[in-house]
């Protein structure tokens, strides 16, 4: 078993090195009139898609995998920006010009701003986590909206101006191998007897009680859990965007990782990686038909919905993801 | 003491709009257990068919408010029919969270589509004036100030709550309705239509969000763009959540506690007026999880 789990989250790494190998190439090599096909732009489209897939699947964590309904994780983002952010930028002056300084810094400050937002994760989660579906969403997004709330009446985090000047230090390689540590973590911890532990959770809470499971912990636990990965994904884009504004972190933008979600499947680990991929990447595919593009990106979420509830993906896996199941069989047997 | 009333008077202003908007939460909620986002956008729709027809209604009518209210109103009542036919019908014995996702991208449809240039444009537009604004000082020593537009925002939510009342606690399909948010499958049984009473809820929640509208456009005189539904919807929601969801008279008290506190903390900070609506909420859910007058029920096995 434990050769399986090596076994497969080696996989998932040589498929995301793949993905980096194709991409990197095409930034290079002239194919269009001398031009690589990908642009600075869409190289930063793709970093950005990385760490939407990050929040998405540490939220499907919660939503998909628990059946918690949170809609606050922008909030759990915001800690972990403001709090890199100013380690990096306020505190150390660090510059990009030195790079051997500069990451060692940059990946201290990112871990103590996942660290901090697992802590607000346990601040809302241990309390909340009592209440039941659709007021837990409401105290989650109640909690975003302070957490966004505090930040913009406090001075020193730039308060409604925003926190400028921050160096520029995520860039594709270090969004990839973040992606992959982060992808391999929760999806290593989702297949372990906890992960099955919090989906008999979300299958029935009274079968899963009487299993001798301690539900409140486990919802606990894979809050903070979540949390954690959402901080560390806001240190990432706060060292991408260079300036952020408690207006990034609000409740539209919970909102908008819960599409992604959704749309991809909920309930997958590789759903929750496709729809921030398309989510991201779609806008600019459809940028020629202008302004109708805002009006046609919500009706192909309505549409997906419709027609196809369950996301995108549904319950599959990709093959990299999940453990195969003639594999599979073998280790029952 | 006089700006302490001052405030109050404030917060009630404000809390008879944000009644009218968790209203329609409420109802729908009560109803399909549906979070209905898109109630905030709803809202913003009726403001802006304020802002269309108030001159064509003072031109036909002679008088602007009260034929733009009740056009706005069942302009609205049919925009929520129809939505609920298109986009939550087909997903009603789905997952609810499926619903919501769906009820998520109806509002960001009909922010963007109300954006385009040829619909409502993403300008800033000035509500035309539906009556003339006049102070009133109230006679004693504490130098109360009241406009005739705050009479009128009281006076038109509590006629409408007053009629949704009636309407619920006095007709019959009022009576389906309750029957209906008590248990639907039982209801069903019993020979109501289903399909008609949330037809109903979609109907009267957002008639009363566009009035709610067109209460707002005439208190702040402008409407900033078709993204403007966004935070007082979110409020509304709040406020709908407080007193309980689904509990219509809970409601009304949540968004009156919601405006009052908000017109408190906003005379402080205006940040804190902002935060404090979330503040209340996050402490009074976790003494009272189903809000302020609903009831907790049990998890069956």
């Amino acid at each position: 078993m434990t050769f399986l789990r090596a076994h497969r989250t080696i996989a998932t790494v040589i498929a995301f090195v793949l993905v980096y190998v194709i991409v990197k190439v095409l930034s290079i090599l002239p194919l269009v009139n001398g031009e690589p096909l990908l642009n600075k732009y869409y190289i930063q489209l793709i970093v950005l898609a990385g760490i939407n897939i990050v929040m998405t699947v540490s939220l499907g964590m919660v939503n998909g995998f628990t059946g918690q309904f949170s809609i606050g994780h922008a909030g759990f983002m915001a800690v972990g920006a403001y709090t890199s952010a100013m380690i990096t930028t306020v505190w150390l002056h660090t510059s990009a010009a030195n790079p051997w300084v500069a990451y060692p810094v940059f990946i201290a400050a990112i871990l103590t701003g996942g660290l901090l937002a697992a802590a607000a994760g346990y601040l809302v989660g241990a309390p909340s986590l009592r209440l039941k579906g659709d007021y837990l969403a409401i105290v989650t997004l109640s909690a975003n909206e302070l957490i966004r709330t505090v930040i913009r009446v406090t001075e020193v985090l730039g308060g409604p101006r925003g926190l400028g000047g921050i160096p520029k230090l995520t860039t594709l390689e270090v969004v990839f191998v973040f992606a992959i540590v982060s992808v391999v973590l929760m999806r290593n911890y989702l297949f372990s007897s906890y992960g099955r532990s919090m989906k008999a959770v979300r299958d029935s809470e009274i079968a899963a009680e009487s299993m001798a499971i301690n539900t409140t912990r486990q919802k606990v636990f894979v809050f903070v859990f979540s949390a954690f990965f959402a901080g560390v994904s806001g240190g990432v884009f706060a060292h991408l965007l260079q300036f952020i504004h408690p207006d990034n972190f609000s409740f539209v933008k919970s909102l908008e990782y819960l599409i992604y979600l959704y749309v991809g499947g909920s309930t997958s680990i590789s759903g929750a990686m496709v729809g921030p991929a398309i989510f991201t990447l779609l806008p600019e595919l459809m940028r020629g038909l202008q302004k109708w593009r805002l009006v046609i990106y919500p009706l192909i979420l309505i549409l997906v919905m419709i027609f196809r509830t369950e996301g995108v993906m549904g319950l599959k896996e990709f093959n990299f993801i999940l453990i195969p199941q003639r594999q599979r069989k073998e280790v029952s047997a | 003491m006089g700006q302490f009333l001052q405030q109050l008077i404030n917060g009630i202003q404000i809390g008879s709009i944000y009644a009218l908007i968790a209203l329609g939460y409420t109802m729908v909620y009560g109803i399909v257990r549906l979070i209905n986002f898109a109630h905030a956008d709803i809202f913003m729709f009726g403001a802006y068919m304020g802002f269309f027809l108030a001159p064509v209604m003072a031109k036909v009518f002679g008088g602007a408010f009260i034929p733009t209210i009740i056009a706005a109103m069942l302009i609205t009542g049919l925009l929520g029919f129809v939505m609920e036919k298109l986009a939550y019908r087909p997903l009603r014995y789905k997952s609810r969270l499926s619903a919501l996702i769906t009820a998520l991208g109806v509002s960001l449809f009909l922010e963007n589509f109300c954006s385009l240039p040829f619909v409502f444009g993403p300008q800033f537009r000035k509500f035309p004036d539906l009556i003339v604004t006049k102070q009133i000082a109230i006679p004693g020593s504490l130098g109360l100030i009241i406009t005739n537009v705050l009479l009128l925002d009281v006076g038109v939510s509590v006629v409408l709550m007053v009629l949704l009342f009636w309407f619920v606690n006095k007709t019959l399909v009022g009576k389906q309705m309750r029957a209906v948010a008590f248990d639907k499958p039982t209801a069903s049984l019993m020979g109501i239509n289903i399909d008609v009473v949330i037809s109903t809820a979609f109907i009267v929640g957002p008639a009363l969000a566009g009035a709610g509208g067109i209460l707002y456009g005439t208190t702040y005189g402008m409407l900033a763009s078709p993204f403007l539904g966004t935070w007082p919807g979110l409020k509304a929601f709040i406020a709908a959540v407080l007193g309980g969801i689904g509990n219509i008279p809970g409601a009304v008290l949540g968004a009156y506690i919601m405006g009052i506190s908000e017109a408190f903390a906003t005379s402080v900070n205006s940040n804190l007026g902002y935060g404090i609506a979330f503040a209340i909420l996050i402490g009074i859910l976790l003494i009272r999880p189903s809000g302020l007058l609903g009831k907790f029920m049990p998890e069956k096995v």
